[in-house]
């Protein structure tokens, strides 16, 4: 009850912060765009010989989804870095708001700028020649919503764990560069040797993005759908979890 | 404070913790105990240093009564910020227990969230964030209606001086301005007890003058229980009823700021007199005054201590016209509590 009610009060004031700020949501957003325009075109010519299903938006789409999501997320512990410093953090842990709304009043924030941002992805990806059902998209937009949480409540809670720039950088680009390259985002991990393949199947994040996929290709049905989204949920009840404990932690 | 008298004593002979004596200006006035803590210890691991413990606080006795403006006084590192952490529930205690606004600090730290106020010394509020946005926000949190907030908010950045700054950003605040909306963030939910942190740090004068007023009135007019950190000993003297100093994370002295200024010190006479030949004259005289202790006599300038110069003084000169003796020039000073600190540590406050 008062979760909900302080969680929407923080995330009312982290919205209006974000919302004074719209150069961070535009320059978050640069990044997919340029993906779209600057290495799409190349994977139209690789979609058509490599072990890629479908076409280049349909396989290329859902990966730089799954990225927004991740990355979106992974870096918004510098901003409650920032809150620590000028005291914010502090004068909202001595009210009487729910230790876990803290956190997750941010991380709805977040989630909303991510989507924003996966909006216009999908809407730019659409005039290139993205062509899904609805329903996929709707799809897609949940799972990048759930890895924005899981994302920023991890990164929120490494930055409130650390209290530094200096540690959280390192320990993000660390986390995102196994993910990144064991997760077939960019190119199929069908390309890889075996050894590799069976590396990568430990990965959620590469069966969050052949979930994705499939539902690009209007394979609803398939199992890998449930599995990427589950796994995505399960993500985000540890991201929660953890963001939970490290804010009431910090009046030990 | 009506003056009181005191037998004199040897500065030595005190002991390190005075008692405290009820300031009873407000006879009628029931007063309850508001912060009650018994053996509050803090200790951090010291980083870097592996094993190593730093007691920042060890083992504080405290009693603070609801309406009392209470003045914590100590130098930098002394425990101060650590003290009102645990008393605010973000710092959990090593050791101890306490009672706050009724509400035991450790089973209950939520209930002790609702009724205090804190300031800290660190501030409060984002420089991207419009002011009123900021104590909207934080006033919400404490299940205030949207309306009621802007209204409280509104009237007590008036009151701070604070008039016109409802739309601009914290960070396009000055130094001092941002430091009184701290306080108006502190208060807005009018709390019974408010912790303030080194409130006037940063104020100039006038802003500091005004800020003591306002935390006078909050006393007067709302009841409210202030307990304010300060290392300004001119603070810690003219605003608290009641003043803690602490030292190394133990409190050394306490009692109202008279109480512990003449019980320490005793105000410091001195004389200056137109021959060395006088100066010893006058030295012998002034060594007879009452409770007076043993001048210290440096060329023509005799310096000693009595328990109240006030009412020496007139003996004194009479005593000296009796002798022939004229004095050119006679300095009565109060102690402040920078003696008093430096009587009981040694040191002085202002290092
Ligand atoms: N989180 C912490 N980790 C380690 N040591 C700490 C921590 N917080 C405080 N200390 C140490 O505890 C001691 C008391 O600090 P505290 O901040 O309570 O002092 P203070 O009286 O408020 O000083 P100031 O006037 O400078 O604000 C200092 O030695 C400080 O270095
Ligand atoms: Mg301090």
């Amino acid at each position: 009850m008062s979760f909900v009610r302080d969680t929407w009060i923080i995330f009312e004031r982290s919205m209006l912060l974000a919302l004074r700020q719209p150069e961070w949501v535009v320059i978050g957003l640069m990044q997919p765009v340029l993906y779209l325009t600057l290495f799409g075109p190349l994977l139209q010519t690789i979609a058509a010989t490599s072990g890629f299903e479908g076409d280049a938006w349909q396989v290329f789409v859902p990966g730089l989804l799954v990225q927004l999501g991740i990355f979106g997320g992974l870096f918004v512990g510098f901003g409650i870095i920032a809150e620590w410093r000028s005291g914010v953090i502090d004068r909202q842990l001595v009210s009487p708001a729910s230790r876990a709304a803290i956190i997750t009043g941010r991380t709805l924030r977040d989630v909303v700028v991510i989507l924003v941002q996966a909006i216009v992805l999908v809407g730019a990806a659409f005039f290139m020649g993205l062509r899904v059902p609805a329903g996929a998209l709707l799809i897609g937009l949940v799972l990048v919503a759930l890895l924005g949480a899981a994302f920023s409540f991890i990164s929120n809670a490494i930055g409130m764990a650390t209290k530094s720039e200096d540690a959280l950088a390192p320990i993000a680009n660390t986390l995102a560069l196994p993910i990144l390259l064991l997760s077939g985002i960019l190119l199929p991990m069908t390309l890889a040797p075996a050894w590799l393949q069976v590396v990568a199947n430990f990965n959620p994040f590469k069966h969050i993005v052949e979930a994705l996929r499939a539902v690009f290709l209007g394979h609803f049905s398939d199992p890998i759908v449930w599995i990427g989204l589950l796994l995505a949920v399960v993500l985000v009840v540890i991201g929660a979890w953890v963001g939970s404990r490290v804010l009431t932690a910090q009046t030990k | 404070m009506k003056p009181q008298s005191h037998p004199f004593q040897p500065i030595r002979r005190m002991p390190a913790v005075l008692i405290a004596v009820p300031n009873n200006d407000n006879e009628a006035q029931v007063t309850n105990t508001i912060i009650e803590a018994k053996g509050l210890k803090r200790s951090f691991k010291a980083k870097g240093a592996k094993g190593k413990t730093i007691d920042a606080v060890r083992g504080i006795d405290l009693s603070v009564r609801e309406g009392e403006i209470v003045g914590f006084l100590g130098p930098n590192g002394a425990g101060k910020t650590t003290t009102l952490k645990m008393l605010c529930t973000l710092l959990k205690p090593t050791d101890g227990s306490a009672t706050v606004v009724g509400a035991d600090l450790r089973r209950d730290p939520v209930e002790v969230r609702r009724r205090i106020g804190y300031v800290s010394q660190a501030g409060s509020t984002s420089p991207e964030a419009r002011v009123g946005q900021e104590i909207v926000s934080h006033a919400r949190l404490y299940g205030i209606d949207k309306q009621v907030a802007i209204q409280r908010g509104k009237e007590l950045l008036a009151a701070l001086d604070l008039g016109e700054i409802w739309d601009r950003t914290c960070g396009s605040l000055s130094g001092g301005q941002r430091r009184r909306l701290d306080i108006v963030m502190g208060l807005v939910h009018q709390p019974r007890l408010v912790f303030l942190d080194e409130p006037s740090t940063g104020l100039d004068p006038q802003s500091r003058a005004n800020l003591w007023n306002h935390i006078r009135k909050l006393r007067d007019e709302l009841g409210t229980t202030v307990f304010l950190t300060t290392h300004y000993m001119d603070e810690a003297d003219s605003l608290s009823d009641r003043i803690l100093i602490i030292d190394h994370g133990t409190i050394v002295a306490e009692g109202t700021p008279t109480e512990l200024k003449k019980r320490v010190s005793g105000d410091t006479i001195t004389l200056t007199l137109r021959s060395e030949a006088d100066a010893t004259w006058a030295s012998q005289i002034a060594g007879r005054l009452q409770g007076a202790d043993a001048p210290a006599t440096e060329a023509h300038v005799v310096r000693f201590h009595v328990p109240d110069g006030a009412t020496a003084l007139p003996v004194l000169l009479g005593d000296l016209t009796k002798a022939g003796i004229d004095a050119i020039g006679v300095d009565v000073n109060r102690p402040t509590l920078d003696d008093v600190f430096l009587t009981l540590t040694g040191r002085s406050l202002r290092d």
